[in-house]
């Protein structure tokens, strides 16, 4: 097939690593800019989209990056492609730097790049035919010379992607097609450029379950066939586990653990991802999902806890994960929950406003309720503390004392963990820093 | 049975199309019991949704519903709608698939149930109304401090909880719940099955919950009903039919559904028809790999195949089969492009 061997002059030549892309510290910051004020000054806060992200991309493998929604991994996925402009950090594709080059410089390059997006029914032009959609791509990268060419080159690829009779398919409109034929279609225009990496966006999470594994099928045929590379973007474990080499778990911005499929499904290291994997409900009714999951959902990224990310939720949590006084206000409210009306009248007047808690801090103050003393407020935490002997939140406490208006608590310092080798994966988790 | 709540008979549903009428559901019979859930299955377009909205009243314009939905003695499609709005709430409770657009954004948590309680029991107080939402909520695990925030302030799995709480604080005898995890996260969603797996317990609620995902029948359900272009082709206990699925169309999508023990992909050839003209007998057959001459011939029986499950299937009930029909179906090979 043509599309898989035509080289580009302008081809990058091949390193000795093996690796088409290299990811070193990569970020991306979105700033917020909410009130007028705050865009002429700059202030507000910033949402680390990517914090500091790393790994190779090798060639020829299917990387998965995995993650709950918010977690960055589209615009990890963009960011690659120079869709989504980093902020730091350094992209390689076979030692030639993307990040920071200017659009023009970027787009002949996207000939190599391609992309395929979550919802068919959006990503294709509705005024198109099919033939115009998929020449648009070849004229626009110079890539054939002649109208006849390129009817051709687009009818070959019609064909590969299974869209056939090609001739047929060629002078239809998206609105004539199937969810699953838009996304073949969508395929196609991605190909048709002979590009050696695919981005591919949740590309079946918008199609029926019988639909899913053809489309999965015809990635993987291609792959072969074309020799591509794919970094396959999803929220789903299952698909992730049958259609990757390696995956990335990513939480809020980071990846968390890195490692082949087998590594990362068969013994997960990271408490985040044993928890993804148990939580999956299976349509086999013999196994059921564990109760005792992780609370909580993914914290705000515009202010993420301190410390370890997952800390809040984690059923592995000790002293040094980075406890602090917004942990100390989701346990009361949690206890409050659980123990029911009376406990909570009871307990609530002790406690004054909680919005103390809100500002992150290692050492808080929790304030005393009107008319009532601070001891008995330290007596009520105690209470709680000796009520909880497997809560790692009270792992983290330092020292709790009495004051004024209300009681000091002192959390240990924590630590913000890194990618550490954990038994041939990587995991961001201070249990495996050595 | 007596502690049949709601059932469901013979019930039709068309929306009128400028190219036809499309038959959404297309004569459905089906039984919730209090306390139970049940969990309605199928592809997207298989009338999960109308069938769904139908059992409330809730269908929009341009619709036409005909047959029984019994409640409480009377039958729901018939009655009108000043009596069908008196039951919406405290009798007939609904959880639709996105917390993020269904809350009001100007009223705090403390006013939507202020506004429920207030229409449907008058008669409470200030200070039972605040008891009754508090309760409800804790129930479903959101604080009592964050009683009067807005709902901007939630994540969407607490929004969820809210929802179902918002339902839930009336003790309606029926709730449907459309695709309630759909939105969320794997995490929140196992937070909110198993919510939902509790209610049973709980509560003397009937559950009809609609799903894509067979995972969360297998977790969360008591019976299930697969749908297939508007009929009920398989309904069962839902660890039966999970386990050794007697429709074709229920195995195949079993095989077809991506899950952690996944080794090898399966697809169903061809597409769901458009039920503008689905196809005549049986609506599976022509992508049926067990299809029979009389497949396509003849409608299939609704076949009791013992414990207390039914299949619409003329493999289950071969002895009816005439001579000679019982012959595989001839076919001419599906292209790609009659696929999905």
């Amino acid at each position: 097939m043509s599309t898989a061997t035509t080289g580009a002059p302008d081809q990058p030549a091949k390193t000795a690593s093996g690796n088409l892309m290299e990811v070193r510290d990569l970020q991306v910051h979105f700033g917020l800019h909410g009130s007028f004020r705050s865009r002429i000054t700059g202030a507000g806060g910033v949402v680390k989209a990517v914090d500091g992200v790393t790994f190779d991309l090798r060639q020829g493998e299917v990387l998965g990056l995995v993650g709950e929604s918010g977690s960055g991994k589209t615009t990890l996925g963009r960011s690659l492609l120079g869709l989504v402009r980093p902020t730091g950090g350094s992209v390689k594709l076979r030692d030639r730097e993307l990040v920071g080059l200017p659009e023009r410089a970027l787009r002949p390059l996207r000939r190599h790049l391609q992309m395929v997006f979550q919802d068919p029914h959006a990503s294709m032009n509705p005024a198109m035919t099919l033939e115009t959609a998929l020449a648009h791509p070849l004229q626009i990268h110079g890539i054939t010379k002649t109208a006849a060419e390129t009817r051709k080159r687009v009818l070959e690829t019609l064909d590969l992607v299974g869209l056939s009779p090609a001739e047929d398919f060629a002078v239809r409109y998206p609105k004539d097609l199937s969810g699953g034929q838009k996304q073949r279609a969508a395929i196609a225009r991605a190909i048709i450029v002979g590009p050696e990496l695919i981005v591919a966006d949740e590309p079946v999470s918008m199609l029926d379950m019988s639909v899913r594994a053809k489309i999965l099928e015809l990635m993987l045929d291609l792959k072969r066939r074309l020799g591509l590379t794919y970094v396959y973007v999803t929220h789903d474990l299952a698909s992730a586990k049958f259609f990757c080499d390696r995956v990335a778990i990513m939480y809020l911005g980071r990846i968390v653990e890195i490692g082949s499929v087998d590594q990362i499904f068969d013994a997960p290291k990271h408490p985040y991802t044993q928890a993804l994997i148990r939580a999956i409900p299976e349509p086999d009714p013999t196994k059921a999902v564990p109760r005792d999951l992780p609370r909580g959902e993914i914290p705000d990224a515009a202010n993420p806890p301190l410390g370890c990310s997952f800390h809040p939720r984690c059923p592995k949590a000790f002293a040094g994960c980075g406890w602090e006084s917004r942990d100390l206000r989701v346990l009361l409210e949690q206890r409050w929950v659980e123990a029911g009306e009376a406990v909570y009248n009871e307990e609530r007047p002790l406690v004054g406003k909680l919005d103390a808690l809100d500002t992150p801090a290692t050492t808080a103050v929790l304030p005393t309720g009107s008319g009532k003393d601070s001891g008995e407020l330290l007596a009520m935490l105690e209470r709680i503390r000796e009520a909880q002997p497997d809560e790692p939140f009270w792992t983290g406490v330092e020292s709790m004392t009495v004051q004024t208006h209300g009681v000091e608590v002192k959390f240990h310092d924590g630590t913000d963990p890194h990618l550490y080798p954990a038994g041939g994966s990587s995991a961001a988790c201070l249990l495996y820093q050595s | 049975m007596s502690d049949v709540v709601l059932s469901v008979r013979g019930l039709r549903i068309w929306y009128g199309t400028n190219r036809g009428a499309v038959r959404a559901v297309d004569g459905v019979n089906l039984d919730l019991k209090a306390g139970e859930t049940v969990g309605l299955v199928g592809e997207s377009g298989c009338g999960k949704s109308t069938l769904g909205r139908g059992v409330l009243g809730l269908l929009p314009e341009g619709s036409s519903a005909v047959g029984e939905v019994n409640f409480g003695g009377r039958n729901l499609l018939t009655i009108s709608n000043r009596e069908l709005r008196k039951l919406r709430g405290p009798s007939l409770g609904m959880i639709f698939q996105e917390p993020m657009t269904r809350l009001n954004p100007l009223l705090k948590i403390s006013g939507h149930f202020e506004e429920v309680l207030k229409i449907h029991e008058p008669s409470i107080g200030k200070k039972e109304t605040r008891r009754r939402a508090l309760e409800a909520l804790r129930g479903m695990g959101i604080p009592p401090t964050r009683y009067d925030q807005y709902p901007h302030e939630f994540s969407g799995g607490m929004r969820q909880r809210i929802m179902i709480a918002l339902a839930l604080v009336l003790r309606p005898a029926v709730v449907v719940a459309d695709e309630p995890t759909t939105a969320l996260d794997v995490l929140v969603e196992a937070q909110i099955i198993r919510i939902l797996a509790d209610l049973r317990a709980n509560f003397d609620t009937a559950l009809l919950l609609i799903t894509h995902n067979l995972g969360i029948v297998a977790e969360a359900c008591d019976r299930v009903a697969v749908m297939y272009a508007g009929r009920v082709v398989e309904n069962g206990p839902a660890f039966d039919v999970t386990s050794n699925p007697v429709h074709p169309y229920s195995r195949e999508l079993l095989k077809s559904t991506i899950s952690l023990s996944t080794t090898a992909l399966h697809s169903i050839p061809g597409a769901p028809p458009d039920l503008v003209s689905p196809p005549p007998a049986c609506r599976f057959h022509p992508r049926c790999p067990d299809a029979m001459k009389i497949c396509a011939a003849q409608w299939p029986p609704n076949v009791d195949v013992g414990g207390d499950r039914r299949s619409e299937c003329w493999e289950s009930a071969r002895g009816d089969i005439p001579t000679g029909q019982d012959a595989p179906l001839e076919r001419e090979a599906l292209a790609t492009s009659e696929e999905a």
